[in-house]
């Protein structure tokens, strides 16, 4: 019988399934973090238990470091405990650490791909919601909770119920100035914020395989704003492309090639539900609300409540456009915007940077606007100073950084005063999520710039 | 785990869907190693005033939301960050049922995880467990796991969806690595079986 993608790495990741019972299934890889590991670790030393495969556990420091010079001490003491707590579990279980200091170190997201840790085929876990960015390479990856961080550190294994299938198939081509962003966006707002629960999804078709590497990260990064368990693409020469060499990649590359080529989905596979859209539909995006699904073409006005018919979506909306300080109606290139966030493990690798950094040279920043670029990655901040980014970006008033997820949740200083609003290359636009009383609206790299630049947002299309 | 067969408490309606999960837990408070003691800043940003007091305003500082244990919402709830610190602060807040129409699956899952019974329910029955917590004062809801049922003392009763699984560790409080690792025989074959290459 054909079989999807998401069911040919289900079947073979099961250890033990029975009648109703959860499945456990093999984890290949956990990458773990500060915020969300310091219970489990606990956990295993309250019960005696050992991670059961280090060499199967990633770690780095990234959702809650401060993105200013690294030689300083931390300031925020519950911040450097975290930090610290940490490296100190990491050495007691025997697991590799990426701490501040070294130049490996990154957004969770980011430094997983690039180092070659992220594979075809793989299951990998971590304790972060935007764990759907490793779907890009046809691995199976989701977020999981403390409790399940700690059930995967103990037993290299997971319960699982298995998801639904949902294709997002995109026919035809992105148009010029319309980005991997745009086009998940733009899905996120057709199927809405919760239109993909239950589901993993496989996103395909002609405008899909035309993405970079880089560009299907973004895209399945932000599978989860759509609510589903994960995203995924199936893997191709351009998959392989970008893995060949890294330092974590397959010896036996070819090899490893022939088995990565098994995965993708066969003629007549059965989704539980298949979508299409044509690219040629996406205009860029500007997010106007509170969760990302609430989102418009750059040419487009903000709705107003009456725009719904479903009580709740009015409801929605009215409390969202308040909370943004919007009445409804506004031209989205009207918005006039305080700050700038080019960064997340949405859009902080080089070629977004390399994207915003083309919008931003020779020019400057607005005189209203401070404007921010952080890197996903220390790679990726020295491969933009090797190219130069770094200096067309200070030379137009943007702050350069170091490597964290930054203003993206603002857990570390950076981050939005009550009433700022936000062009942000990040994920969420949830209430508060860069900062009390902050405003984000989520957009594509070249668009932030492009809108720093300004002052308030443009049409990229028409950007010259 | 703590286990959970039957809870009756009083509702509090929340008529908000899509709450997040960076609502019900602000992310200046997951900076703590611990596991306890979150309930305090539940829903920080909506309870608070900026200067630190209590919103009145807010359901869950409301006079007659004081010792709610059941707490009732829209669609999509605890959508977004994957922190089970949501939870932890849900039910170190007090509550141990929470229903809503859909959820977010990792939050619904994490719920699980902590000794909480996360309830779907159709939109209209929900619609008109909102309409009964506005007409009776000091309205409650029993939840009873052993039976699947969802109950109030005006004749409302409807059975309730939880698979056998996570219902039977629910009841039984069992742990979850626990009974993973009674497969571990399993667990060593398949690691033996794939060796380095599991991909």
């Amino acid at each position: 019988m054909p079989r999807t993608l998401f069911q040919k790495i289900w079947d073979n990741h099961i250890v033990h399934a029975e009648e109703d019972r959860q499945t456990i299934l093999y984890i290949d890889l956990q990458l773990v973090h500060e915020v969300t590991s310091p219970q489990a670790f606990e956990g295993l030393r309250l019960t005696g238990r050992q991670v059961r495969r280090p060499e199967r556990t990633v770690a780095t420091a990234d959702h809650n470091v401060p993105t200013t010079d690294r030689s300083l001490p931390i300031l925020d003491q519950i911040s450097k405990q975290q930090i610290d707590t940490l490296r100190q579990n990491c050495q007691e279980f025997g697991i590799k650490y990426y701490d501040l200091g070294d130049p490996l170190q990154g957004i969770v997201h980011v430094i997983g791909p690039e180092l070659g840790y992220t594979q075809p085929g793989m299951t990998i876990v971590c304790g972060d919601s935007h764990t759907s960015t490793h779907g890009a390479f046809g691995a199976l990856a989701f977020g999981i909770g403390t409790s399940e961080v700690e059930h995967v550190l103990a037993t290299q294994t997971l319960l699982q119920n298995k998801a639904k299938t949902l294709e997002l198939r995109v026919d035809g081509q992105l148009r010029p100035g319309v980005t991997a962003k745009d086009l998940i966006l733009y899905l996120i707002g057709q199927i809405t914020t919760d239109g993909g629960t239950g589901y993993c999804v496989e996103y395909t078709g002609e405008a899909i395989r035309a993405l970079t590497m880089e560009n299907r990260m973004t895209v399945c990064n932000m599978s989860i704003e759509a609510g589903a368990r994960a995203g995924m693409i199936a893997p191709d020469e351009t998959t392989y492309e970008y893995l060949r060499g890294r330092t974590f990649a397959p010896q036996d590359f070819d090899a490893a090639i022939q088995r990565w080529q098994q995965l993708p989905s066969d003629e007549g596979a059965a989704y539980d539900k298949s979508l299409t859209y044509d690219a040629a539909d996406i205009a860029p995006q500007v997010t106007w609300g509170t969760n990302p699904g609430l989102v418009v073409s750059v040419d487009a006005s903000v709705p107003k409540p009456t725009d719904y018919t479903d009580p709740t979506e009015q409801k929605t909306a009215a409390n969202a456009l308040q909370y943004m300080g919007l009445k409804g109606g506004e031209q989205i290139t009207d918005l006039r915007l305080d700050r700038v966030f080019i960064g997340s493990c949405t859009n902080a690798r080089i070629e977004d940077l390399r994207a915003a950094a083309e919008v931003a040279k020779g020019r400057q920043v607005s005189d209203h606007i401070s404007a921010m670029v952080v890197p996903g990655s220390g790679q990726v901040k020295l491969q933009a100073e090797a190219e130069g980014l770094d200096r067309i970006f200070k030379e137009a008033g943007f702050d350069w950084r170091e490597a964290g997820c930054s203003m993206c949740l603002a857990m570390n200083p950076d981050k939005l005063a009550p009433g700022e609003r936000c062009a942000s290359t990040s994920n969420r636009n949830f209430e508060g999520r860069q900062g009390k009383g902050g405003r984000t609206h989520l957009v594509s790299p070249a668009m932030a710039a492009a809108a720093a630049i300004a002052g308030h947002f443009v049409d990229i299309r028409e950007w010259s | 785990m703590k286990s959970f067969t039957t809870h009756t408490g009083l509702v509090v309606a929340m008529d908000r869907a899509n709450v997040d999960t960076d609502q019900i837990i602000p992310k200046q408070f997951l900076k703590r190693i611990e596991r306890t003691g979150f309930g305090e800043f539940l829903f920080w940003d909506w309870a608070r005033l900026d200067d630190g007091s209590p919103n009145p305003e807010f359901e869950l500082n409301r006079p007659e939301a004081t010792g709610a244990s059941v707490l009732l919402a829209r669609r999509n709830f605890g959508c977004g960050s994957s922190r089970e610190h949501a939870p932890w602060a849900l039910e170190d807040y007090g509550f141990l049922v929470v229903i809503a129409p859909s959820f977010a699956d990792i939050f619904y899952n994490n719920c699980f995880k902590n000794g909480m019974l996360p309830i779907k329910l159709a939109e209209v029955v929900v619609d008109g467990l909102f309409a009964n917590a506005t007409k009776h004062a000091g309205y409650e809801l029993t939840a009873d796991l052993d039976t699947c049922t969802l109950s109030d003392n005006y004749g409302f009763r409807v059975s309730i969806e939880v698979d056998s699984f996570r219902r039977n560790c629910l009841l039984n409080g069992l742990d979850d690595i626990g009974q993973t690792l009674e497969h571990e025989a399993k667990i060593s074959a398949f690691e033996a079986a794939v060796g380095s290459g599991t991909t």
